[in-house]
Formats: C-alpha cells, sequence, structure tokens
C-alpha cells in the first residue's frame, strides 16, 4: 500500500504567525487567551477569545487580493506558503495534475457576511461590494491556495464543525494512499471571531465567560479562537527521490458518525473513531504515547472523552499522556484539528509534549495524565489527534515518527 | 409573585414539552416533561425574550448557575426574582 508523509507544515493562530512561534508558545504553555477586541464586542455577554494579533494583511497580500480573500482565506494562504516553503517542493506541469487541495471550515466568510449584512441591514445600504461571494464562500480558500500553487488535481472543501479539518486531512490521506494525487496541501481555517460570529455561540450557552480550563474540576465551557494550518502531505517514495525532510508519516484515520444528538457528544462513537484509526495504522495502544485531545473545556465533551479514550486504552490508559492545547489557542472550530496537529508533530520531532494549561483541579471524571500546565519531554513513536464535531461526527488521525 | 410571571413561563414550558399547559404542574422537572438540554436553552431564550431580561444560566454547569431549574414552580420562583431585580 502506497504510504503517506508530512514534508511541509505551515501555521498561524493566536499562539505565533508560523510554527516556530506557535511551538514555542506551547512549550512555554502560554495561553493567547485574552479580551476580544472587534466592533459592538460590548454587545456581548461573552468576550473573550484567542484572536490573532499583530496582523496586518496588507504586509502580506495586495489590495486586489484581499478584496477576494476573506480572513479565514488569508489564513489558509499564509499556512500553506509557509508549508509549501519547507517542503521545496516545485509544482512541474505533471505534478500540478496530481497534485490538490482539501481544507477545512466550518463557517466559511463569517467575517465578511457580518460585515455585510451590516451594511444593508443597519446601515441601510442597498449595495454591497460586488465579491461578497466569492469572499464569503466556503471554498474560497482551498481554491485560492489551488490558484497559488497551480495544484490542478482534486480539490474541496470539508465543513463537518469542529471535526472540518481533521476530517480534511484524513480526505488527503486517502487520497495519496489509494493513487488519486501524489501530494495534496491539506489542513484548515477559520475566522470566526466578529460580533455575529460569536453572538450565535453565546445563544447555545457553551462558552465560558473567564477562560478555558480543559479536563480541571472547574472548568465551565470552551473559548473560541481563529487561524489555520497547512501541511503538505505527499507519498513515501515521491518525498523519498527528492530527498525530501519528512516531518511524519501520516498512519491511519477513521471517522464515524454517533447518530444521536445534535450537540451532545457520544463516548461509543467516539470510542469507535479512536480505535479505528489505531486499526488503519496497525498500531497497537501500548505504541501510542500522546494523544492531542479534543479538549473543549466543555463539561459534556472532556468526560465523554476521557472515557472513551480509556474504554479504547484499557490498562494503557494512565501510561498515556492526553492534553488539550485548545487552552492556549482556544477553539478555531473548523480550523483547530489543523493547528493541533502542530503539536503531535511537536510530539514527535521535538520529543516535547503540548501541556493542557489553566489545569486547577483534577476531576475524577477526566483522570488520565492531561500533561497538566507545564510542557513535558518525553519521547513517542505514535501519536493521535482527536476531534468530535457537533452533529455527533468524529475524525481521529494517527501520526507515527518517519520512516 | 405575579400571575402572568406564571402563566407566561407554563406556556413557554409546555410549548417545549409538546403538552398542554394544563398537563403542567408545579413540582414536575424538566425531565419529567421530556425537555433535554437543547429544549432548556431554548426555553431560557424565550423567558429572557418574553420578560427583556438575562438569565444567568451555563449550559455546562446547570447544576452551579444562579438560576435555579429543579422544577416547573423553582423556575418561575428564579424569573420572578429576576424580573423584580432587572425590571423593577
Amino acid at each position: 500500500m502506497r504510504r503517506v508523509v508530512i514534508t511541509g507544515a505551515g501555521t498561524i493562530n493566536a499562539l505565533g504567525h508560523n510554527v516556530a512561534e506557535t511551538k514555542a508558545a506551547m512549550k512555554a504553555g502560554r495561553s493567547a487567551i485574552g479580551p476580544l477586541e472587534f466592533r459592538d464586542v460590548e454587545r456581548l455577554s461573552v468576550r473573550i477569545g484567542a484572536q490573532v494579533r499583530e496582523y496586518a494583511p496588507e504586509d502580506h497580500f495586495g489590495r486586489q487580493e484581499l478584496a477576494l480573500y476573506d480572513r479565514f482565506t488569508q489564513f489558509a494562504l499564509l499556512s500553506a506558503r509557509e508549508a509549501m516553503a519547507q517542503a521545496g517542493l516545485e509544482i512541474s506541469e505533471a505534478l500540478s495534475e496530481r497534485a490538490g487541495v482539501v481544507l477545512g471550515n466550518s463557517g466559511g466568510g463569517v467575517i465578511t457576511l457580518d460585515d455585510n449584512y451590516r451594511t444593508v441591514y443597519e446601515d441601510g445600504k442597498n449595495r454591497v461590494h460586488p465579491f461578497v461571494i466569492p469572499k464569503l464562500m466556503s471554498n474560497a480558500a482551498t481554491s485560492q491556495v489551488s490558484m497559488a500553487w497551480n495544484l490542478r488535481g482534486p480539490a474541496f472543501t470539508v465543513a463537518s464543525a469542529c471535526a472540518s479539518s481533521n476530517h480534511a486531512m484524513g480526505q488527503a490521506f486517502a487520497m495519496i494512499r489509494s493513487g488519486l494525487a501524489d501530494v495534496m496541501l491539506t489542513g484548515g481555517s477559520e475566522a470566526m471571531l466578529c460580533f455575529g460570529g460569536i453572538k450565535a455561540w453565546e445563544g447555545l450557552r457553551v462558552l465560558s465567560k473567564e477562560g478555558c480550563r480543559p479536563f480541571s474540576k472547574n472548568r465551565n465551557g470552551m473559548v473560541q479562537g481563529e487561524g489555520g494550518a497547512v501541511f503538505v502531505f505527499e507519498e513515501l517514495d515521491h518525498a523519498m527521490a527528492r530527498g525530501a525532510e519528512i516531518l511524519a508519516e501520516v498512519a491511519g484515520f477513521s471517522m464515524t458518525a454517533d447518530a444521536s444528538d445534535i450537540v451532545m457528544p457520544s463516548r461509543e462513537g467516539a470510542a469507535r473513531a479512536i480505535a479505528g484509526a489505531l486499526r488503519d495504522a496497525r498500531l497497537n495502544p501500548e505504541d501510542v504515547g500522546y494523544i492531542n485531545a479534543h479538549g473543549t473545556g466543555t463539561a459534556a465533551n472532556d468526560r465523554t472523552e476521557c472515557a472513551a479514550v480509556a474504554d479504547v486504552f484499557g490498562a494503557q490508559a494512565p501510561g498515556l499522556m492526553i492534553s488539550s492545547t485548545k487552552s492556549m489557542h482556544g477553539h478555531l472550530i473548523g480550523g483547530t484539528g489543523a493547528v493541533e496537529l502542530v503539536a503531535a508533530l511537536m510530539a514527535l520531532n521535538d520529543g516535547v509534549i503540548a501541556p493542557t494549561v489553566n489545569f486547577d483541579e483534577p476531576d475524577p471524571a477526566c483522570s488520565l495524565d492531561v500533561v497538566p500546565n507545564v510542557a513535558r519531554e518525553a519521547r513517542v513513536e505514535a501519536v493521535l489527534s482527536n476531534a468530535f464535531a457537533f452533529g455527533g461526527l468524529n475524525a481521529v488521525l494517527a501520526l507515527k515518527k518517519a520512516p | 409573585m405575579s400571575e402572568d410571571i406564571r402563566n407566561r413561563i407554563i406556556e413557554i414550558i409546555a410549548e417545549q414539552a409538546v403538552l398542554e399547559t394544563s398537563d403542567v404542574s408545579m413540582e414536575q422537572t424538566l425531565e419529567d416533561l421530556g425537555i433535554d438540554s437543547l429544549g432548556l436553552v431554548e426555553a431560557i431564550f424565550a423567558i429572557e425574550e418574553s420578560f427583556d431580561i438575562s438569565v444567568p444560566f451555563n449550559a455546562n454547569e446547570p447544576s452551579e448557575s444562579d438560576f435555579d431549574i429543579s422544577s416547573v414552580g423553582a423556575i418561575i420562583e428564579a424569573v420572578s426574582g429576576l424580573v423584580a431585580e432587572q425590571k423593577g
């Protein structure tokens, strides 16, 4: 069977504008969650989040480009730039047809939608910018990435709420493995930190007003973030033939549906996804040293996720490290799995496990080793990255050290 | 306690439970009425809209919120208190 490896990684998120800054923040256990800053924030009851700071789009893109690039597209393009630079991949005409893009997001151009609804509803104008649609459409990021690097093979966008990026990367992996493509740019991005974006979430009453404290007994909800990450997935022989540096092998993937509730997670659905990823990667529980948890910091997710991990890992569970980096970069919704894969790569390549920060108090319902507050040095050979979406859609990736 | 508040809350709860208002009694819990967590969040939204108040409720820790949802009667009492506090 064809094997798939990662030869490039790129990100921009609240922790940093590239992979190095993001890893440094994760190693330091620094949280980027703080007061939100945007128009009408005073009308929200939830006013914290992990925003990308010190970021000026004009520094990276031209005026005409920005007329077409919503913030979620900008994050995808900047991440892809970093990943492609690291991969050092030349897209020849021949490779172009064997190279594609699958990115995840949940909301599309939420900020573009918010701004333009304001224009017509609140400001009473009857005309909006002509590019509103190509800017806000959910596939805008995928299409712009395909155009920027002339990737003419399979390309589409995946939307499955909080699992979008993991589902996207799972599709990219399956395409290379099955022979549909040799190179895929994959990951995801999200940018919904604006008045309308947070107002909608506020209604569901699952956001915390104080902070993100996954697995801690005093947790009281999720905190939103923004940003994205993109990776270059490449067929192993293709990467070896050009002498590329291999960051990790994508060893397995699994997806399941709970088929039970539109918002409440299922232990059984999550456990089947985790077990499925292990099986697909031909890993035994004892081979896995670290899991990057979904770990939203809601009562329901964290309890269910820990139970599901315990079900699958059984006697091996106490020796396993599992952390939620959402405590630092927030919950990027459709982009979250992609940014969290950076923590998975850090575990394999740097031998450092990102911590779960803001951990105040153990919860008997989450009795695993959640790497509380301080990053830990450890050698791990294989890792998992979990994502469990609203709607009961679960997606788990398994990575191994570079072959 | 105002009769209006009581009647309006019973209407909201009955609507969520898909019951007649006459089938809703004070001692019933939301569970008795078959109202799940989403139904509760929707009912709280309807209460906020009806009385123009803000209800302190976090779905992550319903039992630790200041807002008592242990029975229909408790909800009516809690809303009456919030109306007096916020609209008084």
